[in-house]
């Protein structure tokens, strides 16, 4: 009997999730995670989820893993030292970068930038030189090259990338560098600008390329020791890694190209929102995850979340598809402050992390946070532990809370109120940025709340944007893992393919469309994997536009409708993001074709009928909440059912998160267990 | 004034206590939205300028026309002082002429858009917006006329007039402008991108003014100012001494062999109110180096600097502009008389900032920064292809940020905000040349504790024949270190051509015809260095040396030995260190490179170029 298994590596805990292929049952599991070696976590958790299940290990037929392994190389510095080749004259394009400094204007008297992932020292140029039409302007000089490796070789380097002017319209020369820096340098990899990314605009491509570089050995060693060890107990297991697009990429093509699984870790968030609320019924959210140091927002249309073009690391931006997820620095432990010149009050960027954390965690902290204002407010009830068996030291976030009172002369209650909604107010930007500069109306999308915070400031962001209902879904610590276990395998195949409409036909388009989807299926089939779907996409723009918007191509249309049917949808979308469109002259700009294997079946298993909401009721909580101090009843989620209605003011608690219920809205429990929060009917 | 509003409602905005929590929101909500006024401009303009190099700038003005959010200061003044006629819900002004707004623009390829924003009838706020435009007819590709006498030789110049009235668009005076560009399918698209993002600003802010109502808008905004104002009330007082500070720069020439042009300005406090007083710059070119720089405007780049500088925790926003009073003589380079050329006046725009650097920094040299990349250069390469197209590139220069109290200056970067380079595979596909060389110029970053940022050196080789025009400057004067820190290196260009021959252009020329295969090495110049170099640590220097940024032979201005196999030697570095400390003069704040007359006797053998001659002044208009 075959069985799946998702697994999400959290930074405090590891969640697994074992499904039966069969029969639906799902039974979950939560192990801390072990952060040296976070396959330890993994393993922990797998075994543990099979005596929940009586199953044995060997039962389990596919492991679908979300990982922030990459992430976590990029953020710590802890990636590979490696070289890069360039073109003659190009050795410093990390260096001078794209030229832009952040911070307005004067921004350049603080600005202090990070250091190229390849450094200067370890850059070579080599000769060679292809044109922009593709042709060779220059041969390679192949002994330079072979020399320029050697010495990099010698100077110890880790993993290489190989980017050249203009390869993607040739990649001649990067091959051949390849081939002889796998002669030369005894099984360091290599990565190739053309393999990672084919398109135009070399520093774009270049950071890209050594990005990949960069978290490579990294990742190539976690997944050859997981799927190992995984193999040695789970016998003819596949081991499959979720992509930054939510897309799941084989073990061994996350070992070559590792930069396309930066955004890994929230992707799986958003995959798990999307299977939870279509099961509700939902298919357009607002995605909200609000951990402790930072909140990640993204846009779910029609089933399916926005991608973009680019994965932004730290201040690395790189291009590679992600699952468009904006991120905040503002979390629960976000820091309130009044500088003293101007007297604002001020929330964030700095955090107190998860140690010491909050003031009310009693580990120190001295700094009024974000968790310190709602524990002043009684948004968590008596009972509430935080982070597992800690209970909350009240006086002391009353206390830090009251240093921001002070400074700006207001009671303590609204001092911590007026924290509250500025952070709230952040988190706005960051939904407005996903929805309102797309060009869509948070009033059509339902907010889906997750994360240790979500449920908590949920219903606040909700009355701001007007994105109703507000979901809880059940136990949102386990939905990244119900991503990984209900995504379907995705490979995508791009090329650049600059060009005017007035000098491209259909038929020509299409044959490079059909030969990408070609590419694009064999990768799958080869892994015998079945592929239901291949999706077309062209990204164009106005010639002479920067822009460049990503088109749905369908070749049905393209048939009947020539390059009509691309241009007038680009024209659509245009109008709708930028209010005109113009009737200049179209061009192409990339080509994509993506092919998908067939989604799971899985279904959300359904809630108990619920016996009345008073019956879950455990208790009363005095809360300030819109200028007042009011009583709210507080509910144990455990005890709520399908069907129960609870009117705001009120809490419910469950064992890592709390949702609040403001006055004047009402809560439902529907038939899976979410909580659906809407304004109550005047 | 002679601008009238008409609103329907009369009603008057009432005076209302906003909490300061709705303050705070308000702020960031403003914030937003011009953010994304940027968002939208970007990705919808066309020209390379825009696009790529975002030269462009938004703000929001309170009802007033007070900037709240935005970079440049408010151009709402100007535009009302200049303006005759009424202001109606729906209307759309656009203008390029710096005479008719007191400079809010200084050039007329900038084109400036502004619109009231109403709700119910009654003016709300402002939003104004401009972006530089490549090519708005004139004399030159480009329509930057180095020798240029007079504003008409420079293009099209567009009074306040308005482009959209009553919310009924005016195509046919947008086609009699659009005719005179020559390249019109970008002037529209780009002026479309501008309306487009200047409407989003009308939209957050009706939407903010719902959320909250009028009257706490209204209110807030005039919060906002106050909130800088006070702020900046007490950095002054901190920061700006009662003493006399004085500084002077210089614009290296004018093209047309004369130079340099000095901008002096003086700087005392008096009680809590800051006077800049640009009495002693030179009187006005003949040529279109001439900047015409709004009084409020350098009031904006002042406090943006000293915030930077000081507390860059400070949100900006015209509140503060009554602490500080400028003078600026009629008729000097920095107020021409009408109708004085103005377009290359990217020279001076940018000088500014090192003026101010250098006027500020006096009181406080911990927090002084070097000279810095003051200026955009630009580049210009046009002609008919060989299949009888027109192409033109119009391209902005990056080069070495100054060594700063926070370290090093970044290698090839910009000092303005929010520009980018143009990728060079890009620039290959759309224009007929290729890049053969994108790097920085070894050694062309002054030394210094820390070092300033090197300049660029870009190689183009051209693929039709053609012509191109050069825009740069700091080719005479050096980019000045301070604290003991050196200067940085000049600019330079060199022309190969195609039979080998090489010849050394000046620094600003227009209409060098080029041949298929000749090449062109555009250097920039570097930034200043900042505090002595023999205290940098010898173990950078080394580091700098192995990335390639300072050579061997450079790192000897460091006090720093590397020896023949890249490696520091140490004790050879201990002595060349006690040798330069026995001679090391430490005393002056400033290392300008030598005195004017230094630089004359040394210009031709250091720079291959004649120096210029004394400028000569001629009669002007009296105002």
């Amino acid at each position: 009997m075959a069985h799946r298994l998702g697994v999400d590596v959290g930074g405090t805990f590891t969640d697994v999730l074992l499904v039966d292929d069969e029969t639906g049952q799902r039974v979950t599991s939560k192990v801390p995670s072990t952060p040296a070696d976070s396959s330890v976590g993994v393993l922990n958790g797998i075994t543990r989820a099979c005596e929940k299940a009586g199953i044995k290990p060997g039962q389990i037929s596919q492991v679908m893993h979300g990982t922030t392994v990459a992430t976590n190389a990029m953020l710590t510095s802890g990636g590979a030292r490696v070289g890069l080749v360039t073109t003659e004259g190009y050795g410093q394009v990390l260096q001078i970068a794209r030229s832009f400094v952040p911070g307005g204007l004067g921004g350049w008297v603080i600005y202090v930038p990070s250091a190229p992932l390849a450094p200067l020292e370890l850059t070579t140029e080599i000769f060679e030189r292809i044109g922009a039409d593709g042709s060779v302007v220059r041969p390679l000089d192949e002994d330079q090259a072979r020399e320029a490796l050697l010495k990099l070789k010698d100077a110890g380097i880790e993993a290489l990338t190989v980017s050249l002017i203009n390869s993607f319209e040739n990649p001649i020369h990067e091959k051949r560098v390849r081939e002889i820096a796998e002669d030369v340098l005894d099984g360091i990899p290599v990565s190739i600008s053309f393999d990672v990314i084919p398109e135009m605009m070399e520093y774009e491509r270049t950071v890209t390329t050594v990005a990949n570089s960069y978290v490579r050995p990294a990742v190539e060693s976690y997944v050859k020791n997981l799927e190992a060890e995984l193999t040695d107990r789970l016998d003819g297991v596949t081991l499959r890694i979720l992509r930054s697009d939510g897309g799941l990429a084989s073990a061994g093509a996350a070992q070559v190209l590792p930069v396309n699984h930066l955004m890994s870790g929230p992707a799986g968030g958003v995959s798990g929102a999307i299977w939870v609320a279509r099961q509700a019924g939902f298919e357009n959210l607002l995605t909200f995850d609000m951990g402790g140091t930072s909140t990640d927002v993204a846009l779910v249309r029609d089933g399916r979340a926005a991608l973009r073009r680019e994965t932004t690391v730290g201040d690395v931006t790189v291009r590679a598809s992600s699952v468009d997820v904006r991120t905040v620095g503002a979390g629960g432990g976000s820091i309130a402050h009044v500088p003293e010149l101007t007297g604002a009050l001020r929330v964030g960027p700095e955090s107190a992390g998860a140690d010491p954390g909050p003031a009310a965690y009693g580990r120190g902290g001295e700094s009024p946070t974000v968790t310190d204002a709602n524990v002043v407010l009684g948004y968590f009830p008596e009972s509430q532990r935080l982070g597992g068996d800690m209970p909350l030291d009240r006086s002391k976030s009353q206390e830090v809370v009251q240093q921001i009172a002070d400074a700006r002369g207001l009671s303590l209650e609204r001092a911590a109120a007026g924290i509250v909604d500025i952070v709230n107010e952040n988190m706005c930007g960051a939904l407005r940025l996903v929805s309102v500069e797309q060009g869509y109306d948070p009033r059509d999308f339902a907010l889906i709340a997750f994360g240790g915070a979500g449920p908590l400031h949920a219903n606040a962001l909700a009355k701001l944007i007007h994105a109703w209902p507000v979901i809880i879904p059940p136990g949102p610590g386990v939905l990244c893992a119900y991503g990984d276990a209900t995504t379907r395998l995705r490979n995508e195949a791009s090329r650049s393919f600059v060009r005017r409409f007035s000098n491209t036909s259909s038929d020509e388009l299409r044959a490079l469309l059909e030969e990408l989807a070609g590419q694009a299926r064999a990768s799958l089939e080869k892994e015998g994997e079945e592929v239901e779907a291949v999706h077309y996409e062209a990204d164009l723009r106005y010639q002479g536009q920067g822009l460049q918007l990503s088109v749905p191509v369908d070749l049905k249309l393209l048939s009947s409708d020539g390059l009509n049917h691309p241009g007038e949808a680009f024209d659509r979308m245009h109008t709708k993001l930028f209010t005109f469109a113009l009737d200049s002259e179209k061009e192409f700009v990339n080509l994509r074709a993506a092919a998908e294997s067939p989604g799971s079946e899985l279904t959300a298993a359904s809630a108990p009928k619920g016996k009345g909401a008073d019956s879950a009721c455990v208790g009363k909580q005095v809360v300030f909440v819109e200028g007042e101090s009011v009583t709210a009843k507080v509910f144990a989620r455990e005890l709520l059912g399908s069907g129960d209605t609870i009117q705001g003011p009120a809490i419910v608690t469950e064992m890592d998160s709390t949702t609040l219920i403001l006055p004047s809205h009402e809560a439902e429990v529907d038939d899976l267990g979410n909580i659906l929060i809407r304004p109550q009917e005047a | 004034m002679p601008v009238e509003i008409i609103e329907t409602n009369k009603e008057p905005l009432k005076p209302v206590q906003v909490d300061p929590v709705t303050l705070d929101i308000i702020e960031n909500a403003l914030r937003n939205a011009r953010f994304e006024m940027d968002a939208v401009l970007f990705r919808t303009a066309m020209s390379p300028g825009i696009r790529e190099q975002h030269d462009e700038f938004p703000l929001i003005a309170n009802r007033d026309g007070k900037m709240v959010v935005g970079q440049f200061g408010s151009f709402i003044h100007g535009f009302s002082a200049g303006h005759e006629g009424t202001v109606e819900e729906g209307d759309i002004f656009l203008t390029s002429d710096p005479y008719s707004c007191a400079g809010a623009i200084s050039h007329a390829n900038d084109w400036l858009v502004l619109m009231p924003i109403f709700r119910d009838g009654r003016l709300l706020a402002w939003t104004a917006m401009f972006g530089h435009m490549t090519d708005i007819g004139g004399k030159v590709p480009g329509s930057l006329p180095t020798d240029a006498r007079q504003i008409y030789e420079e293009g099209i110049v567009i009074p306040p007039v308005k482009i959209c009235k009553k919310g009924e668009m005016q195509d046919d005076l947008l086609k009699v402008i659009f005719h005179n560009c020559r390249l019109p399918h970008w002037n529209r698209s780009d002026l479309n991108a501008i309306v487009a993002a200047i409407r989003t600003a009308e939209r957050r802010v009706v939407e903010i003014a719902e959320r909250f109502t009028d009257d706490v808008f209204h209110q807030a905004m005039e919060e906002l100012l106050d909130r800088n104002f006070r702020a900046m009330k007490q950095l002054i007082a901190n920061t700006i001494p009662e003493k006399r500070q004085v500084f002077e720069d210089y614009i290296c020439d004018d093209g047309m062999g004369m130079g340099p042009y000095k901008i002096k300005c003086a700087m005392w406090r008096e009680g809590e109110k800051v006077i800049f007083d640009f009495e002693g710059t030179d009187p006005q070119s003949t040529g279109s180096i001439n900047f015409y720089l709004n009084e409020e405007m350098f009031k904006m780049f002042c406090g943006v600097v000293m915030i930077m500088v000081f507390d860059p925790q400070i949100l900006f926003n015209d509140g503060f502009y009554p602490l500080m009073e400028v003078r600026i003589p009629e008729g000097s380079i920095l107020k021409p008389r009408h109708p004085a050329a103005l377009s290359c006046r990217t020279h001076a725009l940018g000088r500014i900032f090192d003026v101010i650097s250098g006027l500020l920094g006096q009181g406080s040299p911990d927090f002084l920064c070097a000279a810095g990349f003051s200026d955009s250069p630009h580049f210009m390469y046009s002609g008919y292809d060989s299949k009888g197209e027109w192409y033109q590139l119009y391209q902005i220069g990056f080069g070495g940020i100054p060594g700063r109290p926070i370290g090093d200056g970044p290698d090839g970067h910009s000092l303005w905000p929010s520009f980018t380079n143009v990728p060079n595979e890009f620039l290959e596909s759309y224009f007929p040349l290729r890049i053969e060389k994108y790097e920085t110029v070894t050694d062309s970053g002054g030394a210094g504790l820390h070092r300033g940022g090197n300049a660029v050196r870009m190689v183009y080789r051209f693929l039709e024949d053609g012509e191109i025009s050069i825009h740069d400057d700091r080719w005479f004067t050096y980019p000045w270190g301070v604290n003991g820190g050196d200067p940085g290196e000049r600019s330079k260009k060199i022309l190969k051509r195609e039979d080998g021959t090489e010849e050394i252009l000046p620094s600003k020329c227009d209409r060098v015809v080029v041949k298929k295969d000749d090449m062109l090495a555009f250097e920039t110049w570097g930034g200043g260095g900042w505090g002595n170099p023999l205290n940098r640590g010898a173990e950078i220097v080394a580091a700098d040396v192995d990335k390639g940024l300072v050579s061997i032979e450079g790192a000897r201005r460091y006090g720093v030995v590397i020896n023949s196999n890249g490696r520091l030697d140490e004790p050879a570095t201990d002595r060349l260190r006690a040798e330069m400390k026995a001679g090391y003069d430490s005393d002056e704040i400033f290392n300008f490179g030598g005195t004017l007359e230094e630089l004359r006797s040394r210009c031709l053998e250091e720079t291959g170029l004649k120096p210029p001659t004394p400028p000569v002044f001629t009669a002007t208009r009296r105002s």
